[in-house]
């Protein structure tokens, strides 16, 4: 790994800050409260065509334009854009870094109240559910009482689920894709997998590794490199790499013998250049912790029951991270609720990922949905 | 608002017309479930026309996705495993077409229709049309037409029954027949709705509205 590479930096980004902060699950309060975003299109006069994009673990703010670290192009610049399915000429879309996060909202990675240095590891646990309250904050200062539709993948669907529960008469439509109510233990498993990577690395520090300007490189990619697998399928990989060596002469486990080896490798490095490693910590606990059923008396259906919201359900059916069972048990759950609910199984061999990718079929369903929306908000 | 509104795809007189006869029997307002819906074009009338709550459940992924490209609440999903999950009472009508006869378990999916819904609207091919009864006399062979189109070891319909049979499961189930008629092959009413004898003999396709007894 290239040591000379520069580490994770913390840039300038468009923020609110909320001098009275945000009291948390777990009782602490974080104040003051910052929320970065990017906002995408305009406010129409009725302000009803508004659209929350929540991004997943390590997504950000930046959907629809050149990421300010990697100036690579935004996540999910397929789906949202002019004309695209969240189309920016007719919605005012908006994205923000979740609470946790290393972009610019309050985390691990930002400067502590009482300037004694950075939160890492003292940031306080956050939940799924805190995350959607500080965006609540940010929607309402953008003078905005109903959004015409949430939509997220994975953990941003995690956060759609909690909006569409928690703010019902906030949420005209709601999308939740490749998601679930709550994160198996298999998941809990691999990203247990991520964090004992991270915690093993010497330079972690017990997470002050900040100190001396150094990241605990070793680590955060490894669980990186566990975490990627998890987004792929064996399909794909078969088909992107097969068995295909890199051409080492001897039989060796020194270095890199298989093409997928130095995928992963490479996905690794990257990732290190772009996300503070305690802020991985946190945001992987808050969706271990995510069940939707636990804070409804164990009944998924008693979340959403009453609910005028309309759903999208999306699932991928090479997606073994969030497989469809999951995604067809909440529509089953929404149905027992008597919600509006659509409900679609994509055929991809892309896996998890596949909803950041190029999946026409999904965008279609996607777009006509928000049609439907955009007609019943008025827009 | 831009022009890129969806554009209407179906209006009444395109539609299949034995839906246009089901159509017919689903009061303005009500909340319909449309089992089996296809692309949606009975459930986009309603919502459209008749100011419905009407939703969808789709076996085919294709059909479904086409539907809720077009905005409508479908959801990809089968008669056997989905219905168990509504609520009661949570429909005014719920309405399967052409597809009881294709369900693995018809009189327990008739018992769900009718659970969570307040009327059942069903249609089904009639196997005991004079047709196929004179196809099996003569050849000794399953029928072959336009709704009996695959051989019988690939046909989905693996459930087929005749109008008689029908209102027999209605009189053992305690189902009310509170309309029904036969139709030909295009949706058309025919004149039999007096004799469900002959009815069984020359009708198509049985179509019926149910209630709870």
């Amino acid at each position: 790994m290239n040591e000379a590479l520069a580490p994770f930096q913390r840039l300038e980004h468009q923020r609110v800050l909320f001098a009275d902060g945000l009291a948390l699950d777990c009782g602490a309060v974080v104040a003051p409260l910052a929320v970065a975003y990017r906002a995408y299109g305009t406010l129409n006069a009725a302000k009803s065509n508004a659209v929350l994009i929540c991004h997943a673990l390590t997504g950000d703010q930046y959907v629809a334009e050149p990421n300010p670290l990697t100036g690579k192009p935004g996540w999910w610049d397929t789906v949202v854009g002019p004309g695209r399915p969240i189309d920016t000429d007719r919605y005012f879309v908006i994205c923000a870094n979740v609470l946790g996060g290393c972009m610019g909202s309050s985390g691990p990675a930002e400067p502590k109240p009482d300037g004694s240095g950075l939160w890492g590891t003292d940031f306080p646990s956050v939940t799924i559910r805190d995350m959607v309250r500080a965006q609540k904050r940010l929607v309402e200062h953008l003078g905005i009482d109903r959004l015409m539709a949430v939509v997220g993948g994975s953990m941003g669907g995690m956060q759609v689920l909690e909006w569409a529960a928690t703010y019902p008469e906030m949420v005209v439509a709601a999308a939740p894709i490749a998601t679930a109510t709550y994160h198996s233990a298999q998941n809990i498993a691999f990203h247990e997998v991520g964090r004992a990577a991270i915690h093993g690395d010497p330079d972690w520090k017990g997470g002050r590794y900040w100190e001396d300007g150094g990241i605990p490189a070793k680590g955060l990619s490894v669980a990186r490199m566990v975490a990627h697998i998890t987004y792929l399928s064996e399909a794909a990989l078969g088909r992107k790499f097969g068995r295909r060596l890199r051409g080492a002469s001897a039989l060796t486990f020194l270095e890199d013998v298989f093409e997928v080896e130095s995928y992963l490798r490479y996905q690794g490095s990257t990732f290190i250049r772009r996300f503070d490693a305690n802020s991985y910590l946190t945001i992987t606990r808050a969706m271990d912790f995510f069940d939707l059923a636990a804070e409804h008396g164990g009944d998924v259906a008693a979340a959403f029951r009453g609910t005028k919201t309309r759903f999208l359900v999306a699932s991928f059916n090479s997606d073994w991270l969030f497989p469809t069972q999951e995604s067809r048990a909440l529509v089953r759950a929404l149905n027992a609720a008597a919600a509006n609910v659509s409900f679609v199984e994509i055929a991809t061999d892309k896996g998890h990922d596949a909803f950041l990718l190029d999946e026409p079929v999904f965008h279609r369903a996607l777009g006509g949905f928000l049609r439907g929306a955009a007609a019943k908000a008025g827009v | 608002m831009s022009d890129a509104s969806p554009e209407i795809r179906f209006v009444a007189k395109n539609m299949r017309l034995d839906l246009r006869l089901i159509a017919e029997m689903i009061a303005p307002d009500a909340r319909v479930l449309d089992i089996g819906c296809g692309d949606g074009a009975l459930i986009e009338y309603l919502i459209r026309d008749k100011g419905a709550d009407a939703r969808g459940i789709e076996i085919d992924m294709a059909e479904a996705t086409e539907a809720v490209a077009a905005g409508l609440p479908v959801i990809h999903g089968d008669a056997d495993a989905d219905l168990a999950f509504y609520p009661d009472g949570a429909f005014d009508y719920v309405v399967l077409s052409r597809t009881l006869q294709a369900v693995e378990r018809p009189r327990e999916v008739l018992r769900q229709m009718l659970r969570i819904g307040r009327y059942a609207i069903v249609s089904f091919p009639n196997f005991g049309h004079w047709h196929l009864r004179w196809r099996l006399l003569t050849t000794g062979r399953m029928p072959d037409n336009e709704t009996w189109d695959r051989p019988w070891y690939e046909t989905p319909n693996i459930h087929p029954c005749t109008i008689r049979d029908f209102f027999a499961l209605c009189a053992q189930d305690g189902y009310v027949v509170e309309r029904w008629l036969a139709v030909d092959d295009k949706g058309l009413g025919t004149p039999w709705k007096r004799s469900p004898w002959l009815a069984n003999l020359f009708g198509e396709q049985g179509l019926f509205l149910l209630r709870r007894g």
